[in-house]
């Protein structure tokens, strides 16, 4: 293999981690962005969706277009549901109380995947099917450029979603400040479950793509992959969706460039190592805006 | 009256406790050496000394401060580790280098919280808790991997630090804890535990009025990291063996639960709903499964009905309740007397 094509298989390999990434850290920061919750079960709810998945898939045989559109079902409910049971009762509490809750709520399904589903990893059957596409001698597998056209689009409509109707401009309202906003006329409670819907939707739809990537399920899955994607909408700035999409992107370039230096044990510090250095330098983020507290 | 205000003079009640506390241990010691309590008993209780240290420890940040530190763990691991090479190095008999030993742990994670510290709270909000979770992670991550990079055995990394002496006992557990409880109440009870009490109650009210919160926040964090690295080089001369995989996250989010249920701010409740957290497990092993989901389920349902926790802030003081009970008794004799006159 050339360096030419080491360079560009890398590449494709970090944007197919980076746009899973900003997929599911955009759901952190719209959730942030709303309740200033760092919403630690986002992680969790990508396994439940790959657990759907393969529920669907090898258990019922059913083929992987209704296995792909349950798990964003699945997760979409079992987000709103979360917020429901879990969230919405300590809306008025302090912020520490809500976050051991979302602590809480991501063990809770860790621990329960584990004793529903067994400790082991699930191997799951093949989603995407295609041939690799080769660019000079570079080959990039058909599933990293579906991951990527597929992501994208999500962001488009998205970013559609919260510039251009009603409902985004009121969460958008919401994340500026809650109680204007309820002055205003703005249903609070529905605004904040629809993101909460919308944010584990884009997380269903990580599970299906990372599941592609990644062929198996397990209960721990999603925690690892969760705080990378919190680091990167760290990154990005937290709050701004544009900068969670970048953050995505570079956190996953960074890894890929972390393995391809032959350093594959150390990526996990590395990121983390990034998400102290952004804190200490810039605890806004690329796109993030200053807050002022209030008094 | 400023005198007598809680019944009995200070030295007396120091005393008290000094004395119940030797009582507490000999009983203890007792029971060992007539071979009642067995060694599974012994290292259950080793435990449970270790769990309390780590309790109380994240109580001074997150119920004390406000904050939340999801590394603890990351603490203790390096407490644990600075502490096990010490030993395996040292030439020092174990009565020496136990003490030292100790205090070593304690001071390389007290160094350790300092650095991520000292960034981490200047910034309001959530940011302490993503910093420690993220050095947590990398902690783990580096005493793995550490000694490919030095070329020689450091931390053993994957295949575990083996023959650690195993210098822990009841005893030594035990009195390490009542220190860390002394030190610990005494600085909360001082002017300076006042000062990190306001700024967990509205920070920037406790800054117009002159506290320095930058600094009074890195004096809390830096003594929370000292006793949970104080903590494990505890556990180190209990187990005998580390490996990085048993300081994972995981480990973070128990000692949290330990803290929540027993109610932030209280250190009573700290040391009971650790020692139930720990003996629990023991007499439910059939369930073990269940226990993660169990605790998980606690978190939540706490949070919601019960936010304070069990205990709430209510701290137990044994000179307050020998003065009430001494008021009664005075009172009761005045009116014996009054009634006879």
């Amino acid at each position: 293999m050339s360096v030419f094509s080491t360079i560009v298989s890398q590449i494709f390999n970090g944007l197919q981690s980076g746009s899973v990434y900003a997929l599911v850290a955009l759901g952190y920061s719209m959730v942030y962005g709303i309740i200033m919750l760092l919403n630690f079960a986002h992680g969790d709810i990508i396994m439940v969706g790959a657990y759907i998945v393969w529920i669907l898939m090898s258990f019922l045989a059913l083929p992987p277009a209704i296995g792909a559109v349950a798990a964003v079902a699945g997760c979409t409910l079992l987000g709103v549901a979360i917020e429901k049971v879990a969230y919405a009762p300590l809306r008025k509490s302090p912020r520490l109380s809500l976050l051991i809750t979302a602590i809480g709520v991501s063990f809770f399904l860790e621990n329960a995947a584990q004793l529903v589903m067994g400790a082991g990893s699930k191997p799951m059957p093949t989603i995407i099917k295609g041939t690799n596409i080769e660019i000079g001698s570079a080959h990039i597998s058909f599933v990293s450029v579906v991951t990527i056209i597929v992501s994208v689009i999500t962001m488009l409509l998205l970013t559609l979603l919260v510039q251009k109707t009603k409902m985004g401009k009121a969460m958008r309202a919401v994340s500026e400040d809650m109680d204007s906003a309820r002055l205003m006329g703005i249903n609070i409670n529905r605004t904040i479950s629809f993101t909460f819907a919308v944010g584990s939707a884009l997380a269903g739809i990580a599970a299906v793509l990372y599941s592609c990537a990644y062929p198996q399920a397990s209960p721990t899955m999603g925690s690892m992959l969760g705080l990378k994607a919190f680091v990167a909408a760290v990154l990005g700035g937290i709050g701004s969706i544009p900068g969670a999409m970048i953050g995505g992107f570079a956190i996953g370039l960074l890894e890929a460039l972390v393995s391809a230096a032959g350093l594959s044990v150390w990526k996990d510090g590395v990121v983390f190592g990034i998400l102290i250095i952004v804190l200490i330098v810039k605890p806004t983020g690329i796109m993030g805006r200053k807050m002022n507290e209030k008094v | 009256m400023v005198k007598n205000k809680k019944g009995i003079p200070r030295l007396l009640a120091y005393a008290i406790n000094a004395l119940l506390f030797f009582v507490f241990l000999g009983i203890l010691n007792s029971l060992i050496a007539s071979g009642i309590f067995s060694s599974y008993y012994v290292k259950i209780l080793m435990l449970i000394a270790i769990n309390i240290i780590l309790a109380v420890s994240l109580n001074l940040a997150t119920g004390f401060l406000g904050q939340l530190p999801l590394g603890h763990a990351g603490f203790m691991a390096v407490g644990a580790y600075a502490s096990a090479i010490f030993m395996k190095a040292t030439p020092l008999p174990n009565f020496v280098a136990f003490p030292i030993g100790l205090i070593l742990g304690g001071l390389v994670a007290a160094v350790f919280g300092f650095i991520i510290g000292i960034p981490a709270l200047r910034l309001r909000g959530d940011y302490l808790a993503i910093i420690t979770l993220g050095f947590g992670e990398i902690i783990r991550v580096v005493l793995l991997n550490i000694d490919s990079v030095l070329g020689f055995n450091f931390t053993y990394g994957a295949s575990s630090l083996k023959n650690i002496p195993k210098t822990t006992t009841v005893t030594n557990a035990f009195i390490c804890v009542s220190i860390v409880l002394i030190i610990i109440h005494t600085t909360i009870k001082s002017k300076h535990g006042r000062a990190v009490l306001s700024i967990r109650e509205n920070e920037i009210a406790a800054e117009s009025c002159g506290v320095n919160t930058t600094y009074y926040k890195t004096m809390a964090f830096v003594m929370s990291a000292f006793f949970a690295g104080m903590a494990g080089s505890l556990y180190a001369g209990y187990v005998g063996i580390l490996n990085p995989s048993g300081f994972a996250f995981m480990k973070s989010i128990e000692i949290l639960v330990m803290v929540v249920l027993g109610g932030m701010g209280s250190m009573i409740g700290s040391v009971i709903s650790a020692t139930a957290l720990t003996v629990l497990p023991e007499l439910l092993r059939s369930f073990s499964e269940y226990r993660m989901v169990a605790y998980s389920l606690l978190l939540i349902i706490v949070m919601i009905f019960k936010p304070s926790g069990l205990m709430g802030t209510y701290d137990f003081s044994l000179s307050r309740i020998i003065g009430k009970c001494g008021d009664k008794i005075s009172s009761h004799l005045r009116k014996g007397k009054e009634g006879r006159r």
